[in-house]
């Protein structure tokens, strides 16, 4: 059945997005789709690790929650939804769901999982001289500490899923604005290459993929940038024509606001060169796309082109990293900034006689120069937070830099209070491309009743 | 003036660069924006924080110039010693800029 248009709704912008504004969504958007974007760049690592711990594992945390907030009304309304929680681990994912379904007395409802974005085991066997992006370096050059490897999957990968009846779609990593886009492909029946409709999908999905970054969050400065009814922010919905164009909304009566101003920021959001915006489906262009009014709280979106997709794939590959020890102490009242920086060149002068001066440090003030790190005190504050974060290649060093700030107790400056230390270990993510034939997706369909 | 009185900014992360949006609250001042902030300007202003080049892209029809800059975040949010690894706080400091 072909519509002429479509409403897909944004239930989540990254992994501890809030719930009850999808919730509102589901209720009042009167959806056709749901999207779920929880995936950032190292999550998938993290996943892994977790996954290497318990087999079961390896989904996002929140799933279970996320679904028994919504599924219910979506399966009601015959809204879709589609989500990216499946992390490391989509199949478990799935089965949670059917888990949850099982819990909340529901009936007949089917899991689209689609795997394939793990090129681990590729890349090992033939991926090793690739070269790093952004480094001299191969991919060799982490071999030993490499945990994950997951290609960016494009909308193509979940039309089978869509083109089932099930009514929940998961996967692993797939770029997040296809996540968008594929909904749209399969109702309004785009070819892999009617690249400026796939260009329009594309900006539907980049202006929805945030969630509430659209609708008046990560927007509001007090007297410049007000935003009604902020703490209810709601989340935002596009309805989109066949030809792609959109207009970007929210439900009637959510809080927050929908502008020209909101969409500009959000547009332009993780953009580098607007022209060539480059994902697995299309290179989108966003450099001639117009924003305009289309009544309160609504701005139409058109004008996006798009030009043949790249001939690779891009894996983000996590790997192990060392570890980070940080150690925080405040001080307040008249001299607390003298205070914080004679604290600050004890720790150097004490990490130097331990010979741990050559690890890379960072010292600062929080309060004067955390944030902008060249930036003075034009004024004295009220109080400051010492900080003094490192990085070390063991769990060990890295603490005892911590300690020395904790030791500022008693072997600092005056009225030095609240320490706080900790030790982490650096998951961090670097990137490869690989041809695209080394990412092959794969559909299982799951249903209650334990068949598949 | 300062720039936070006739723009309004957003910044994100892309690896080790950070994309800064700079938006006019009023068409019409977008062509001295335009004018003025130049990329070596940005990089000036953030002397210290950026240690590659600044690249700008202009979208006059949007009133926006969206500037990318090269080397910004310590080596990017996944490894970064920075309190705020993204470089989320940063778009704020461009609003402490002087316009003509």
């Amino acid at each position: 059945m072909s519509k002429t248009s479509i409403r897909i709704g944004a239930g989540a912008g990254y992994a501890g997005d809030r719930i009850p504004p999808a919730v509102e969504l589901a209720e009042r958007g009167q959806l056709d789709y749901l999207v779920f974007e929880c995936l950032a760049e190292r999550t998938i690592a993290l996943a892994q690790l977790e996954r290497r711990q318990q087999a079961d594992k390896g989904f996002d945390p929140l799933l279970a929650d996320r679904m028994r907030a919504v599924l219910p009304i979506c399966l009601a309304q015959g809204t879709r939804i589609i989500s990216n929680m499946g992390a490391a681990n989509p199949l478990q994912a799935g089965q949670e769901v059917l888990r949850v379904a099982q819990e909340l007395g529901l009936q007949g409802v089917k899991v689209a999982v689609v795997q394939g974005d793990d090129v681990l085991a590729r890349l090992l066997k033939d991926g090793l001289n690739l070269p790093l992006i952004d480094s001299a370096a191969p991919l060799s050059s982490l071999q030993e500490q490499l945990i994950s490897a997951n290609a960016y999957l494009g909308a193509d990968a979940l039309l089978p899923a869509l083109q089932s009846d099930a009514q929940v779609i998961l996967c692993g990593r797939v770029a997040d604005p296809a996540l968008f886009l594929a909904p749209l492909m399969h109702e309004f029946g785009w070819a892999h290459n009617d690249w400026t409709p796939l260009g329009q999908g594309i900006l539907v999905g980049h202006l929805l993929e945030c969630a509430g970054q659209i609708t008046g969050g990560y927007f509001a400065d007090p007297g410049y940038k007000d935003v009604p009814n902020l703490a209810r922010l709601g989340f935002p919905l596009a309805e989109v024509q066949a030809d792609g164009t959109a207009v970007i909304t929210k439900v009637a009566g959510s809080g927050g606001c929908v502008t020209v101003a909101t969409c500009t920021e959000q547009l332009l959001y993780e953009i580098e060169n607007p022209a060539r915006y480059l994902q697995p489906d299309v290179v989108a262009d966003f450099s001639r796309v117009e924003l305009t009014p289309d009544g309160p709280d609504r701005v139409r979106a058109t004008g996006a082109n798009g030009q043949p997709r790249p001939d690779t794939l891009k894996v983000t590959v996590g790997y192990h990293d060392g570890y980070i020890g940080e150690g925080q102490m405040g001080y307040a009242g008249p001299g607390c900034v003298a205070r914080g920086q004679l604290a600050l060149e004890l720790v150097r002068q004490r990490l130097r006689d331990a010979g741990l001066d050559q690890l890379e440090t960072r010292c600062e003030l929080i309060g004067v120069n955390s944030l902008v790190h060249q930036a003075q005190a034009s004024t004295e504050p009220n109080e400051v937070r010492l900080r003094v974060a490192v990085r070390a290649p063991t769990r060990r060093e890295a603490l005892l830099v911590a300690n020395e700030v904790e030791a500022l107790y008693t072997n600092g400056p005056a009225a030095g209070g609240g320490a706080s230390k900790s030790v982490r270990e650096v998951i961090a993510a670097a990137a490869v491309l690989v041809p695209r034939d080394w990412a092959r997706p794969q559909l299982t369909v799951l249903e209650q009743g334990g068949s598949e | 003036m300062k720039l936070r009185e006739l723009a309004h900014t957003r910044t994100g992360d892309k690896g080790n660069r950070s994309t800064l949006t700079v938006v006019a609250r009023d068409a019409k001042d977008f062509a001295r924006l335009e004018t003025q902030l130049t990329p070596e300007r940005v990089k000036a202003h953030y002397h210290g924080i950026v240690e590659g080049r600044v690249e700008r892209f202009s979208l006059p029809q949007l009133g926006a110039l969206q500037f990318v800059l090269y080397e910004a975040l310590a080596g990017g949010v996944t490894r970064s010693l920075a309190l705020d690894a993204h470089g989320k706080t940063l778009s704020s400091h461009l609003l402490t800029i002087d316009i003509d």
